[in-house]
């Protein structure tokens, strides 16, 4: 009996060690790539060119973030990408929250068909080239407000939000209009304020999405100046590679510099969403549960 | 006829029906007007919702309609003539299109062999590991690269790849290769890319359903089966696994229900000249055609076949995943 349990313990032992060590491996095929962006962007034109290293660069230089706070068109781009997901999200939740609101009273007429409408823009969709025309005919190409209007609504979101203001004690709402308030103030004074938690998470989960958005500006805006920086990036990595492509055996100048470029805009992109991480973190997880509830 | 004999047995049994069915249109719809005027506050909060969702999800629905047309840029909707199914019709014969199914579909399997599996074993693995602080951080690391855009991963793929970057140092290392390549460059590697790049981004982010159900078993289960001897392997095998049948499922289902869609955004960033003929997948074919050609008919006739096909594959894989799971449909 007891031989028997020091050998179960032996083999639970080693199935542990043989878990962390195959662990451990995971984390570093994520981390190190990720290091290794980080060291290149902050290398010289010389030491990328030469390459030949993955942890630790051969000669550390600013130049190219100096290039890339040089170029005002990054910095404009910047603006863009900043203000479509600060507006959008705040836009999106309040639109979103409003109607789940309405929703969430089952004594609203016409219930059945909302939801019915709602459920179907779910599964059913035009399509790229249907809503390209659709924002074409609403003048919406090569303007800001495509980064607005038309991510207004997810009946996703709607309905996480729907579910949690019917978690709310119909007392609070009765009480309140017995003294006279009116929906409206209901849901902007008493209802708001107590689902911050639920419209954190999908500001955040809306605001990580604004922010790595590139379809929308791909496929609606051709003005340079209504570049988010995802956009931005992609046509300088668009450029790099032509460049590397044509200039095999050319000159090796040009094409460093865009590469350094492209790392240290890499880096600037991705920064806000890394110094989101730790906020993110706490509320993703609970976000999906959110989201299973309605399942 | 079938209506006033309806009406006449609802008069005589009204429990049995709805009181709204019994009266007639016109009536209802008055009283539907004296309500929607009373609730007039609360409704004004949902009225924007049913406006934007006729606007932007259903006038787009409607205008599927063009690819039964011969669109063209001159035309409006309404002006342009139909043809039918002459566009449906062309797609048959164009070899591009074909060219197009069979990297999306190449490409969609390689995701389903391999980054279906991966997310399942690394969420056991992480439900296996009894150090918090360290269960946290594994935790936390392997959901980072989900929040990264794939503009940003493309532009870290072509640095990794390049001729003076990691992955030809790390081959250069290991002693596998003797002369740097850009496999970028290499058509024939774009679907392996394409997959474990996915892979690398999502596979972290996939386990926290399943982290998520797995925290609902009853530890109970596990006690009882060590007194009963089994090792961990056999615990995992016999009562985690058995736990995730209907949630895997459910994730199978969704998964093949997507095997002719694709990663725009990856295509767009990952694909150049030298591999365009392996990383063209039918998204980015729509993409072309219609946005870059122009030819907003051909694109949509695409566009819809391709979904088409697609529900019924949701159907036929919720069908027979419902029988592998005794008859119960997970949907």
């Amino acid at each position: 009996m007891n031989r028997k349990v020091i050998r179960e313990d032996l083999d639970s032992r080693i199935f542990d060690a043989v878990n962390k060590v195959l662990l451990v491996c995971f984390m570093v095929i994520i981390l190190v790539p990720l290091w290794n962006v980080i060291i290149s962007s902050l290398s010289s034109g010389r030491a990328l060119a030469e390459g030949g290293f993955i942890f630790w660069s051969k000669e550390f230089s600013l130049e190219n973030y100096r290039a890339v706070f040089n170029d005002s068109t990054i910095g404009q781009s910047f603006v863009v990408s900043v203000a479509k997901t600060f507006l959008g999200v705040i836009t999106h939740v309040f639109f979103c929250a409003m109607i789940g609101y309405g929703l969430s009273k089952r004594y609203i007429r016409g219930r059945k068909l909302y939801v019915a409408m709602g459920v179907i823009t779910m599964f059913f969709s035009g399509g790229m080239i249907p809503t390209y025309l659709l924002i074409k005919s609403l003048g919406l190409l090569n303007s800001f407000w495509v980064y607005i209007i038309p991510a207004l609504f997810s009946y996703y979101d709607v309905v996480i939000l729907m579910n949690f203001f019917r978690n709310v004690p119909d007392s609070l709402e009765e009480s309140a209009k017995i003294d006279g308030a009116g929906d409206w103030h209901i849901f902007l004074k008493i209802f708001i304020p107590l689902s911050m938690p639920a419209m954190a998470t999908i500001a955040l989960f809306n605001g990580v999405g604004q922010w790595n958005d590139f379809m929308t500006t791909k496929l609606y805006i051709t003005d340079q100046a209504l570049y988010p920086l995802q956009m931005k990036l992609y046509e300088i990595i668009v450029q790099s590679q032509t460049q590397s492509m044509q200039n095999i055996g050319g000159s090796v100048v040009i094409e460093t510099t865009t590469k350094g470029v492209q790392l240290a805009t890499i880096v600037i992109t991705t920064l806000p969403i890394v110094a989101m991480y730790p906020i993110l973190q706490r509320y993703f997880i609970s976000g999906m549960m959110l989201g299973a509830v309605k399942e | 006829m079938n209506k006033t004999s309806a009406s006449t047995t609802s008069a005589s049994i009204p429990p049995a029906v709805p009181p709204s069915a019994k009266k007639p249109v016109g009536q209802r719809i008055k009283e539907f007007v004296t309500d929607y005027k009373r609730q007039w506050e609360i409704q004004s909060m949902v009225l924007p919702g049913i406006i934007f969702m006729i606007i932007f999800c259903y006038i787009p629905i409607y205008g599927l309609t063009i690819a039964f047309k011969n669109y063209t840029v001159i035309d409006t909707l309404s002006t342009a003539p139909w043809v039918g199914l002459d566009n449906f019709r062309i797609i048959l014969s164009d070899e591009y299109f074909w060219d197009a199914v069979i990297n999306t579909l190449g490409i969609s399997f390689l995701k389903l062999g391999i980054g279906f599996i991966i997310p399942i074993i690394l969420a056991i693995m992480i439900y296996e590991l009894n150090m918090g602080r360290f269960k946290k951080f594994v935790q936390t690391i392997s959901y980072l690269p989900h929040f990264l855009s794939w503009i940003v991963l493309g532009g870290m793929l072509i640095t990794w790849f390049s001729t003076s970057g990691l992955f030809n140092e790390l081959l250069l290392n290991l002693g596998l290769i003797s002369k740097p390549s850009n496999i970028l460059l290499d058509a024939g590697k774009y679907w392996w890319i394409a997959t474990l790049s996915d892979i690398w981004k999502e596979a972290g982010w996939g386990t926290i359903l399943y982290l998520a159900i797995m925290a609902k078993i009853d530890p109970t289960y596990y006690e009882a089966a060590r007194i009963d001897g089994a090792g961990r392997l056999r615990q995992i095998w016999n009562i985690t696994l058995p736990n995730m049948k209907a949630i895997i499922s459910l994730n199978l289902i969704l998964t093949v229900s997507g095997l002719l869609g694709s990663n725009l955004d990856q295509t767009l960033v990952l694909m150049n000249s030298q591999n365009r003929e392996k990383a063209e997948v039918i998204n980015s074919y729509v993409y072309r055609m219609g946005m870059t050609q122009g030819d907003f008919s051909y694109a949509t006739a695409v566009g819809l076949g391709v979904s088409i096909v697609s529900v019924i594959l949701l159907l036929m894989a919720n069908k027979v995943t419902s029988k592998l799971n005794d008859n119960q449909s997970v949907l």
